[in-house]
């Protein structure tokens, strides 16, 4: 067992981190803190997990936020996909394992991942909506959002949703505000199973060895780390049973990565456009001071006169 | 070239008045989205953003002076589309680009109601105003609910982040193309009468497009000044 996060003390506790720990800003350059914070990590170690919902109503709980009732429409899944409102949804996949014929009933917790790059704040316009703390977490900063959804663009997991009833970007915020306490998550602290683990991303991992071991000894050959390079890593993790298939457990890209559409309209349309504005501006600038105006001549109206009929006058 | 002032003894009508409320309704909206649109585009832009009282307000209003805008050029197209249909003189003006470039009018073809580079900015504003709409919508949440209400269809993400460069792209040619076209009116003196006023002097006719100021003199829709 995980060593569990000890209950917080009832005095008043400072913040651990803040405004002076972003390591990134969106639409913005920020000076880098002098000390990177230790990285954090939610581990989320899907063969523990027996579909509790009980991370997901934690959610609900410690954010104060409220599902609208849904229908059924014969799968476990409740709601059926992320929300404003539901951060963390827990997603059911059935599958029959073609070598041992067994029928599997895949267990995901969604949510966001928290990437080190995170595609979100790259494609977000409006400065410091989207912030990334030196511990890793990638949070969204409600009052500078303008509800444009180029989050949702960016995202390579399909995780932002637009709040119908204030138009701002929603996710989970791997409970900034209570990591910044010394307590983990809600979801981990309401996890009956310790499916959930959080605590430095170091640990995490090594952790992680510790279950994959474990699942290999048990059969699970192809038992893995799910921590994808291609976002330079994520701040969520999952232990894997089949982690050669992801996309078995409810689609979880294999190799994600921000888009190269998303890169081109961020970068070089960005560059490539500024440049082409500048140049076309330049150009009627100097166009104009080597040639001055072009004025119609007395002879040119002259010319017209004598064309609609002789002079006047 | 004679440095007298140009005389306003013949006026020509160009623009009737509809033409020229329809024209200033689409440069406005033109103006308001390039400002709202560069504050999303570049951080560099942000502050542009104040002249609409934020950000979250420039983003909101965007679209709809977008569909102001779509409406508006599509006006002005039906108007002058007969009149910017290409023809063969418009290939020895545009080869001759650099004389137009330095005034050299007299090595130039008489043309009619417009050049080249006008007929050039009036086709390729059609196009990008066009491909700024679609991908517009594709990037409007609301505007995407009511397509896939009518049309059944639900844009991807994928098609977003398509629409999201294709849409910046666009936009910055139309930008520029709209740098070219008021340079132009600035420019070439005489010009900017046509749109507040309506009518243009018979020299400027004479100067620039002299088959248009013909054919304008044979219908006698030529205003004689005392």
């Amino acid at each position: 067992m995980y060593p569990p996060i000890a209950n917080p003390t009832t005095e008043p506790v400072a913040p651990k981190f803040g405004e002076n720990d972003i390591i990134r800003r969106s639409a913005s350059t920020v000076a880098p803190p002098a000390q990177r914070q230790t990285e954090v990590a939610k581990l989320i170690d899907v063969s523990k997990c027996i579909g509790c919902k009980a991370c997901q109503t934690a959610c609900l709980a410690w954010n104060d936020l409220e599902e609208e009732v849904g229908v059924n429409t014969g799968v476990y899944e409740n709601p059926h996909d992320l929300t404003p409102n539901t951060w963390t949804l827990m997603r059911y996949t059935e599958w029959e394992n073609p070598e041992t014929g067994n029928l599997e009933w895949l267990i995901r917790k969604d949510g966001c991942m928290h990437c080190e790059d995170p595609g979100c704040l790259k494609a977000c316009p409006s400065p410091g909506a989207i912030v990334q703390y030196s511990n890793g977490i990638v949070d969204f900063i409600h009052e500078n959002c303008i509800g444009c959804g180029y989050c949702v663009k960016g995202c390579p997991f399909n995780i932002p949703r637009i709040s119908k009833v204030d138009n701002k970007a929603y996710k989970c915020t791997l409970c900034s505000d209570r990591v910044a306490v010394g307590l983990g998550p809600a979801c981990q602290k309401a996890c009956p199973t310790q499916a959930i683990v959080f605590g430095p991303k170091d640990e995490m991992k090594k952790w992680a060895e510790k279950r994959i071991k474990d699942l290999k000894s048990r059969g699970y050959e192809n038992a893995g780390l799910y921590d994808p390079p291609g976002v330079g890593g994520t701040h969520v993790m999952y232990v894997l049973p089949h982690a050669d298939k992801p996309e078995l457990y409810a689609g979880l890209p294999k190799d994600p990565k921000i888009s190269p559409v998303v890169e081109a309209w961020k970068g070089l349309s960005k560059y490539a456009g500024m440049a082409i504005l500048g140049l076309t501006a330049a150009f009627g600038f100097i166009h104009y001071i080597l040639q001055g105006p072009n004025r119609v001549t007395e002879e040119d109206e002259e010319n017209a006169e004598k064309l609609a009929g002789g002079g006047t006058q | 070239m004679s440095q007298t002032k140009p005389s306003a003894r013949v006026r020509v009508r160009r623009y009737s008045g509809s033409a020229r409320v329809n024209h200033w309704i689409v440069a406005i909206s033109f103006v308001l989205l390039m400002l709202s649109g560069l504050s999303l585009f570049h951080p560099t832009f942000f502050p542009l953003s104040a002249l609409f009282g934020g950000l979250q307000v420039a983003r909101e209003i965007h679209p709809w002076l977008g569909l102001l805008l779509a409406i508006g050029f599509l006006g002005l197209f039906i108007r002058f589309f007969p009149q910017n249909l290409p023809e063969r003189t418009d290939w020895v003006w545009l080869a001759r680009l650099r004389h137009v470039l330095t005034a050299n009018d007299h090595y130039l073809p008489e043309v009619g109601k417009y050049n080249a580079g006008q007929k050039f900015v009036f086709w390729s504003q059609f196009v990008l105003i066009a491909t700024l709409l679609v991908t517009g919508i594709g990037l409007w949440d609301q505007g995407l609910a009511y397509v896939e209400n009518l049309l059944g269809f639900k844009a991807t993400i994928e098609q977003q982040r398509w629409a999201a460069l294709i849409h910046s792209i666009a936009a910055v040619l139309a930008i520029a193309i709209w740098i070219v076209h008021v340079y132009a009116a600035i420019w070439v003196r005489g010009t900017i009468s046509a749109m507040t006023r309506g009518t243009v002097t018979g020299g400027w006719g004479w100067r620039h497009h002299r088959k248009w100021l013909r054919k304008e003199i044979e219908k006698g829709s030529v205003e004689k000044a005392a």
